[in-house]
């Protein structure tokens, strides 16, 4: 029953890659932070998984430091976007291209 | 330590001063309370280099000084900034929000703890999330705060990740035990350095190095003009002393890999940013190619030379915060005075308002690297110090793309001597800060000796 710890740097990994795909690819707002959340989970994950491992519970505090600062900047974040739909009525980022050189 | 807590107070106290009516007060109290954690930074806390909270943060010589610098900067922020608090809404809000993100800004030159590293990188940023949006109306503030808040947090995560890595390969967030455990062991598990390499990009993102210093000149001109101003030094500084911190205390084994990553982003950042900033036509925009360009320039004095270059890049930090202070005071005046920041608002500048003028000018040599000025004493250190460990071909790079800068740098400054008939108002309290600026900018460049403590 000792799964090794290999296996969970893939998982994580994967899942904090398909974050990063999805926040460069997807085109709608909300998605994006949805996959933003989804990066910050993978770390969750691995950093419980290597703190079980480490039998150290320093990095099972560090998760919940994660988790209550990725709420406060996803508050942040949904205000910002409650402020860009009520300017532009939509919540697609390619309307923001206004700022160009 | 006991600064911090002045710099906290002084935030709680103006998110109340909403309740009892003391609205007009907080921009006064905001300087009076920084500049009593100026004091008690230099009669208390300077004559304690210890932990605190079980080594979760180390305030040493390094992180004394650095604190210092970003409570003075803030000082002269909060003076050239008195028109960003002066309409009616969130007066309070604003400036307990610059002050929670300035003690997150100290919180970063002083973290001897991961988690204090990611902890200050998240009070900074989302304060200066909402900062940067906070021109409710506008449509390029919000654009703004949306891509800072995005391309945050997306470097948030990165840095995470390789926290994590970092934390699973050594077992602590511990910077001390970090370094330890890596000077201890001779193989490491491969993951280690996926972790530092992620860190590198999210704080290459956090310092906007170029390849990932696409946000900024967005966000540096649409947030309103003290925002920038602040972004563009205290950010900064606080950004780059991490950086500092943790390439040169933590990894620091790991000098001869990282080289060459350092020593691409840093010709990158050089070439890339200095030739782009040539063809902007307003003066913010520049400006945020420039303030991207310079950090080329403290990369270069960073990876010749990681553990004994703190001193020059303090005074490098210290030149261009003053410098880009003083420019940006300028740049607040002509916007909202004229609507934009476009190059050709500067006309007439040096026949109706000398000063403005002036100050401008210096701001721009210093910038440039012009002697006698503080830039100047800033790039000859950098360049001497990494001609001094051999590395003679990134110099001349670096040479030559300054000399590009001088180019752009003097365009506002042709401009101005141009005529035209608008004239600027400034106020006393503007006209005292730019005189004081240009004050320090000669001061600190004919004496380079009284920055050079470190």
């Amino acid at each position: 029953m000792n799964i090794p710890i290999e296996y969970y740097i893939w998982l994580s990994a994967i899942l904090f890659g398909i974050g990063v795909l999805g926040v460069l690819y997807r085109r709608n707002a909300i998605i994006i932070f949805a996959c933003i959340e989804l990066m910050l989970n993978a770390v969750n994950l691995l950093m419980v998984a290597f703190s079980s491992y480490l039998n150290d519970a320093n990095g099972q505090v560090f998760v919940f430091f994660i988790m209550a600062v990725a709420a406060a900047e996803v508050a942040v974040g949904l205000a910002i976007l409650v402020m860009m739909y009520r300017n532009t009525k939509s919540v697609d980022i390619d309307i923001l291209n206004r700022l160009k050189g | 330590m006991n600064a911090l807590f002045v710099i906290c107070g002084i935030g709680v106290f103006s998110l109340l001063a909403e309740i009892f009516n003391l609205k007009k007060w907080v921009s006064l109290v905001s300087i009076a309370g920084l500049v009593t954690a100026a004091i008690i930074l230099i009669i208390v806390d300077w004559r304690f280099i210890t932990y605190y909270y079980n080594g979760m943060v180390y305030f040493d010589r390094f992180a004394l000084s650095f604190t210092s610098l970003i409570i003075v900067i803030s000082i002269f922020w909060f003076w050239m900034s008195g028109d960003f608090f002066r309409g009616a809404a969130h007066r309070t809000d604003k400036s307990s929000l610059v002050l929670f993100s300035i003690a997150g800004a100290v919180m970063m030159v002083s973290f001897n703890n991961m988690a204090m590293l990611f902890l200050g990188i998240e009070i900074l940023s989302i304060s200066l999330y909402v900062l940067a949006g906070s021109n409710k109306e506008n449509l390029f503030s919000t654009e703004a705060a949306f891509k800072y808040f995005l391309m945050g947090s997306f470097a948030t995560g990165f840095l995470l990740f390789g926290i994590t890595l970092v934390y699973g390969a050594t077992g602590s967030f511990n910077i001390p035990a970090i370094a330890d455990f890596i000077a201890a062991h001779a193989t490491m598990p491969r993951y280690l350095y996926i972790g530092i390499l992620l860190m590198m990009v999210g704080l290459a993102f956090k310092i906007s190095a170029v390849p990932f210093h696409l946000w900024a000149p967005d966000v540096y001109e649409g947030s309103p003009t003290p925002v920038t101003a602040f972004m563009s030094t205290i950010v900064k500084i606080a950004a780059f002393a991490a950086f500092i911190k943790i390439f040169s205390v933590c990894f620091v084994r790991f000098d001869f890999s990282l080289l060459w990553l350092e020593q691409g982003i840093m010709v990158l950042t050089l070439v890339v940013a200095n030739i782009t900033a040539v063809y902007q036509g307003n003066v913010k925009r520049m400006l945020a190619y420039s303030s991207v360009g310079q950090v080329g320039y403290l990369l270069l004095a960073f990876s010749s030379d990681n553990v004994n270059s703190t001193g020059i890049l303090f005074y490098y930090l210290t030149a261009y915060a003053v410098a880009s202070i003083t420019a940006f005071t300028v740049v607040q005046l002509i916007e909202t005075q004229k609507g934009s920041a476009a190059i050709d608002n500067f006309k007439g500048l040096f026949k109706n308002s000398p000063l403005l003028a002036i100050a401008m000018t210096i701001a721009m040599f210093s910038l440039a690297g012009i002697p006698p000025l503080a830039g100047f004493f800033g790039k000859y250190l950098v360049f001497t110090l990494s001609i001094s460990k051999g590395f003679v071909g990134l110099t001349v790079v670096a040479v030559l793309t300054s000399l590009i800068g001088v180019y752009y740098y003097f365009k506002p400054v042709v401009m101005m001597s141009q005529s035209s008939d608008s004239v600027i108002a400034v106020s006393n309290s503007q006209k005292a800060l730019l005189t004081i600026l240009i004050v320090i900018n000669l001061a600190i460049g004919i004496f380079p000796d009284i920055i050079r403590i470190l």
